[in-house]
C-alpha cells in the first residue's frame, strides 16, 4: 500500500510539471496565475500523500489546511492587484 | 477496502491529469479557467476521499478525527476554488481581455 502512495505522489509531481508550463510560458499575467492556482490545489493532495508515506497524517493534515487557505488568499490578492492595472491585453499574442 | 482506496486515488489522478492537459491546450484565457476550476476540484474530492478512507480504516477516534479533517479540506476547497476562479475572471474582464474567436 505504501508503494501505491509513493507512485501516486510521483505521478502527481509530473502533473504539477505539466501545470508549470502554463505558469512559466503563459502569454498574460493571469494565465500564470491560473497555473500557480492549479499547482497549489495539487499541493494540498500531495501533502496528505507525504503524510501517509511518513505515517504522520495527523500532523500533515494541518499543514495541508494552512496551505489551502494560503493558496486561496494569494490568488485573491493577486487578482485584486492586477484588476487595477490596465493594458493587460498588450501582452496578448 | 484497499481496492476502493486505489480506485479513488486513480480516479483523482485522472481528473488532475485532465485538468493539466486542459490548462495547457485550451486556446484562450477564459476557456483555460474551465478545467482549472472544475477538474482540480473534482480530482481533489476523489483523491482526498480515498486517502480519508485509508486513514479511517482502523476505527480509532484519532484516525476518525484526521479523516474528518481531510474531508473538511475538501469542503473548504469546494467553497474557495470557485471564488478564486471568479476573482481571476473578474480581473481579466475588468482589464479588458478580449475572448477567443474562431477567425483569430
Amino acid at each position: 500500500m505504501k508503494d501505491i502512495f509513493f507512485y501516486a505522489a510521483i505521478i502527481l509531481c509530473l502533473i504539477m510539471v505539466l501545470s508549470l508550463y502554463r505558469a512559466v510560458f503563459g502569454p498574460t499575467i493571469l494565465d500564470r496565475l491560473i497555473g500557480v492556482n492549479a499547482i497549489g490545489s495539487k499541493t494540498t493532495a500531495l501533502l496528505i500523500l507525504i503524510g501517509l508515506l511518513y505515517q504522520r497524517v495527523d500532523m500533515f493534515v494541518d499543514i495541508a489546511i494552512a496551505y489551502a487557505m494560503l493558496n486561496f488568499i494569494a490568488v485573491l490578492a493577486a487578482s485584486k492587484y492586477f484588476q487595477k492595472r490596465k493594458g493587460l491585453q498588450d501582452n496578448e499574442t | 477496502m484497499d481496492i476502493l482506496v486505489v480506485i479513488l486515488l486513480v480516479l483523482g489522478l485522472f481528473f488532475f491529469f485532465g485538468g493539466a492537459v486542459g490548462i495547457i491546450r485550451f486556446p484562450d484565457f477564459y476557456s483555460r479557467l474551465h478545467p482549472a476550476g472544475k477538474l482540480d476540484t473534482a480530482g481533489l474530492l476523489f483523491s482526498m476521499a480515498g486517502m480519508a478512507l485509508y486513514t479511517a480504516h482502523d476505527l480509532t477516534w484519532g484516525s476518525l478525527l484526521t479523516a474528518l479533517k481531510i474531508m473538511m479540506i475538501v469542503v473548504f476547497v469546494f467553497l474557495t476554488s470557485p471564488t478564486a476562479t471568479h476573482a481571476i475572471i473578474d480581473a481579466g474582464f475588468t482589464a479588458g481581455l478580449s475572448p477567443w474567436t474562431k477567425d483569430k
